[in-house]
């Protein structure tokens, strides 16, 4: 994507250059995604017919659901006269043994040059359990090798992903469905390569399209980026929403908040009675003391080598990405002990990242606050995960050094940042009652980024 | 015919005779930009921008997007003829509900504090249920207006019909009459300024340069606490980059203020008002929300404080027979008088701090058994704790806005007076113990407004 900070005349050098190194290097030419139009919410939910691959009750029910959600499903191996596959789930939920997958994932190969612009291919699996016999732990194991590698593969937007079922969970479980449906739809734009657990039964909403009606989710750095956006797509989904920020960010958080009906709390999320805060405003209206969903997403960036790090560049990294996340939901979740929490971490907390030493440290610290959460919560009735970014087009990452930025971006099997509102979609699904099932995740909105798992 | 004593039905309110309805107003909550200097960050702002802002910031803060108030009810001191229906066209710039209805108002200094009582009168009587009183002055964006011969001439020249009389009507305009007319805040009657003014006053009141700088030391020593407190996390916005008040100096000290050179008052002996203990030109806007109690309930909204009673003043200053802004000291002491209260009685006092001259004269003529007797018929409220006075700080380190102001004063007395009674709660006291805050805002043209409120 061309730098709009560049002269008009520049911006087709850059892209001319950008397709040279692309090609190259045998990247992946960035294609515009197909993100959800908030005027027709999953409607069409795939880009085209959907194929179901597999044999017996799992995949007939999966097929079955689908059919029932209107979607044009076929068995048929045979490519769809004049249109292109708009998703391709294999339902590999039988797997014992290495081998036994072969033909389905063989008959997905031969599909693959029949995908629509960002089609979608999800396999759904076992996840290996204690006590599985080796054989079947390897099948079950090499299914993630296989949706990694073929992400990598896929070109035009498409995604490959995975839905890794624990043992007593069934496929037609409301929140295998519901991750179904996410991986399917345009939400899951920039997910791709990822292998989601699915270890609960979860809740089907009573709308779908809508699976927050009702709800109060509270969003802190809710101003601006991927804040305001996640706002925005949380109340499209029928939340009720009360943003925080920062004081001095105030006039931008009033305005997204106007934008759609919520509510503005002008708090530090680091002060000693910021948890006792949040809980006094929810108490009052339009709440009146619901509050189901807590993200928090407040965060900050001030980079620097280690050897050059001062305290004030550690400090309040890690007291506004980390310290003040454990400290409100403490609080929190003595009052709303059902509370589903849902955090910013970051692919820089997974794999590293020079100059992050201290965000870093914050991110990787929160995907193990939610690892540590998920069974207390879950204890309530509650659950705790997290959502990775990799690189996405923000003010923040705006700041980075150009052939930096244009690096960052190509380096994502999609070949492209993400968006704001691509973060903001896990989010909401996250928070909505079909993810019940899982707990304790990190979902990567990465585009498969190079680094890390 | 004997006596010489004033009849008290004269000069003080009647309270015998007083019927009121039995509807309750409070207020709900309130927002206001941080206040900038003129010429400052808000320059390129308008008083319709600012006022529907802070409307916005308000809904934002409380929740009221697509809400039907009961009526806004706003206005501007320096006023831009574009702007005659400044309330209203904030309300349709705003995401409050397009049915929302708005009026315009103008009481000088005392216009969104004259706002918030009719509101709180229209709740009393049952006619609305919430209402939004509001204000914003822009110094910086002052409506410049063309001398009087040209305005005619132009008139003239819209009623001609021919060429030559229209030549006849353009050859009679003088090079001077194209010059542009910045507006002035003067008193029209006496030709002089505010600070003039005030600076008779202070003489008459014989006003010392030390009291009046302690007056301002101290509002920038509370209001700089109130914000590191995080008071205004709740009431206040920030608008086009400003987080804070513009005017906050909280570093300056009494040596400071003692150094600067007088600027009013400089023809009489030994002047003492300068520029750090009067208030500075500012821009801005305020608004406070206030309702009935069962609609605050219904919508889960605090009811922060009562609005007990409010009473206005307007004093002769054009004879010359009393100081311009000393109003307050005649609508506090009937409004007390009315209520049965003393100065005891009250928890927190905020005076406008036009200038620290007014708090001072003002206060003084309380304690003042002459004047109280002569010019009220009441007895002398006695000398005014400065503990419980602006306790948050006021104008001369916030600003003043002119039409701002008095929201901004309205929903901070409310907010501190809630805090306080919580506080009383906590530590054991009864719920029905009142906590009681009185507020007097000075105004242009001898008026002032003084309003009771009760956590």
């Amino acid at each position: 994507m061309p730098s709009p900070t560049l002269p008009a005349p520049l911006r087709g050098v850059t892209k001319q250059l950008n397709r040279s190194i692309t090609q190259a290097l045998g990247l992946t030419e960035a294609v515009t995604l197909r993100r959800t139009d908030p005027t027709s919410v999953d409607a069409p939910l795939t880009a085209g017919p959907v194929l179901v691959i597999g044999q017996g009750e799992d995949a007939d029910a999966v097929a079955h659901h689908l059919h029932d959600a209107h979607l044009d499903v076929r068995r048929n191996l045979a490519a769809p006269t004049q249109q292109r596959w708009g998703a391709v789930v294999v339902v590999l939920t039988d797997l014992d043994a290495p081998g036994e997958e072969a033909e389905r994932v063989l008959a997905l190969g031969a599909t693959l040059r029949e995908l629509a612009r960002c089609a979608r291919v999800v396999t759904i699996s076992r996840a290996v359990g204690e006590g599985d016999a080796p054989a079947t732990a390897a099948a079950r194991a090499g299914v993630s090798g296989l949706v990694r590698s073929l992400g990598k593969e896929l070109r035009q937007g498409a995604t490959a992903n995975g839905i890794e079922l624990a043992a007593g969970v069934a496929v037609t479980d409301p929140a295998a469905l519901g991750t179904l449906r996410f991986l399917l739809s345009a939400r899951s734009a920039f997910v791709d390569g990822q292998l989601l657990p699915v270890t609960g039964p979860g809740r089907a909403p009573a709308d779908w399209t809508r699976p927050l009606v009702g709800s109060v989710v509270v969003v802190t750095g809710a101003a601006r980026g991927i804040g305001a956006e996640t706002v925005r797509v949380l109340a499209r989904d029928g939340a009720h929403v009360l943003g925080v920020d920062v004081p001095a960010a105030g006039e931008a958080l009033a305005h997204v908040m106007n934008e759609v009906g919520g509510v503005a709390l002008q708090l530090d999320i680091t002060s000693p009675d910021a948890g006792e805060r949040l809980l006094e405003r929810v108490a009052r209206g339009p709440f009146n003391g619901r509050l189901d969903v807590l993200v928090h997403n407040a965060g900050i960036l001030r980079d620097k080598l280690l050897a050059n790090m001062r305290p004030e560049q550690w400090e309040p990294v890690i007291a506004v990405n980390l310290a003040a996340q454990v400290a409100v939901t403490t609080a929190v979740a003595q009052a709303h002990p059902g509370l589903v929490q849902v955090s910013l971490a970051s692919t820089s907390g997974i794999a590293g990242n020079r100059g992050q030493t201290n965000y870093g440290f914050s991110k990787a610290g929160v995907i193990g606050a939610t690892q540590a959460w998920a069974p207390v919560l879950a204890a309530g009735g509650g659950r705790a995960n997290a959502v990775a970014p990799g690189f996405i087009e923000t003010e923040m990452t705006a700041s980075i050094p150009t052939m930096q930025r244009e690096i960052s971006r190509r380096v994502s099997s999609l070949g492209q940042g993400g968006k704001p509102v691509d973060v903001a979609e896990a989010v909401a699904f996250l928070a909505s009652p079909q993810a019940g099932g899982i707990n304790g995740a990190v979902l990567r909105v990465c585009g498969q980024n190079l680094v890390g798992r | 015919m004997t006596s010489t004593t004033p009849t008290p039905s004269a000069t003080s309110p009647d309270t015998s005779a007083v019927v009121r309805p039995s509807g309750t107003a409070v207020v709900v909550g309130g927002n206001r930009t941080p206040f900038a200097k003129a010429g400052g960050h808000y320059a390129g702002a308008s008083n319709l921008d600012m006022l529907t802002t802070v409307l916005d910031g308000l809904v934002a803060r409380l929740g009221l997007a697509g809400e039907r108030i009961g009526e806004v009810r706003a206005g501007a001191v320096l006023n831009h003829s574009k702007d005659f229906n400044l309330a209203r066209e904030a309300v349709l710039g705003t995401t409050l509900a397009p049915t929302t209805p708005a009026v315009t108002v103008q009481r000088a200094c005392a216009t969104s504090i004259e706002a918030a009582w009719d509101l709180a009168n229209k709740i009393t009587l049952g006619q609305i249920s919430s209402g939004i009183a509001g204000g914003a002055d822009s110094t910086s964006d002052a409506p410049i207006v063309v001398s009087e011969r040209l305005r005619h001439t132009l008139l003239k020249l819209n009623r001609a019909r021919t060429v030559p009389d229209r030549l006849k009507l353009v050859g009679q305009l003088r090079p001077a009459d194209l010059a542009p007319v910045a507006p002035n805040v003067n008193e029209p009657r006496t030709g002089l300024s505010m600070g003039e003014h005030q600076a008779l006053t202070n003489l008459q009141w014989q006003v010392t340069r030390e009291a009046q700088d302690a007056v301002a030391l101290a509002s920038h020593t509370q209001l700089a606490r109130a914000w590191e407190d995080g008071l205004f996390d709740d009431l206040v916005t920030p608008f086009r980059g400003l987080t804070r008040d513009a005017a906050l100096r909280a570093d300056t000290t009494a040596e400071a203020l003692a150094k600067l050179r007088t600027v009013f008052g400089n023809d009489h002996p030994e002047p003492t008002m300068t520029a750090g203990n009067s208030t500075p030109l500012s821009d801005g806007a305020a608004a406070v929300l206030l309702a009935s109690p069962a609609w605050a309930a219904e919508h889960g909204l605090p009811a922060l404080a009562r609005v007990v009673d409010a009473e206005a003043a307007a004093v002769d200053f054009v004879h010359g027979q009393e100081g311009l802004l000393m109003g307050g000291a005649y609508a506090v002491p009937r409004l007390l008088a009315r209520q049965g209260l003393g100065l005891d009685d009250i928890d927190l006092v905020e005076i406008h701090e036009a200038f620290a001259g007014v708090v001072v004269a003002t206060t003084t003529a309380w304690a003042d058994t002459t004047f109280c007797s002569e010019k009220l018929g009441l007895p002398a409220l006695g000398t005014l704790d400065t503990d419980k006075l602006n306790v948050a700080g006021s104008s001369l380190a916030a600003g003043h806005p002119f039409a701002a102001t008095g929201a901004r004063i309205v929903a901070t007395l409310a907010t501190l007076l809630a805090r306080r009674k919580a506080a009383l709660i906590a530590d054991g006291g009864s719920p029905d113990t009142p906590v009681r805050g009185l507020i007097s805002v000075c105004a242009a043209g001898g008026q002032a407004v003084a309003m009771l409120l009760e956590a």
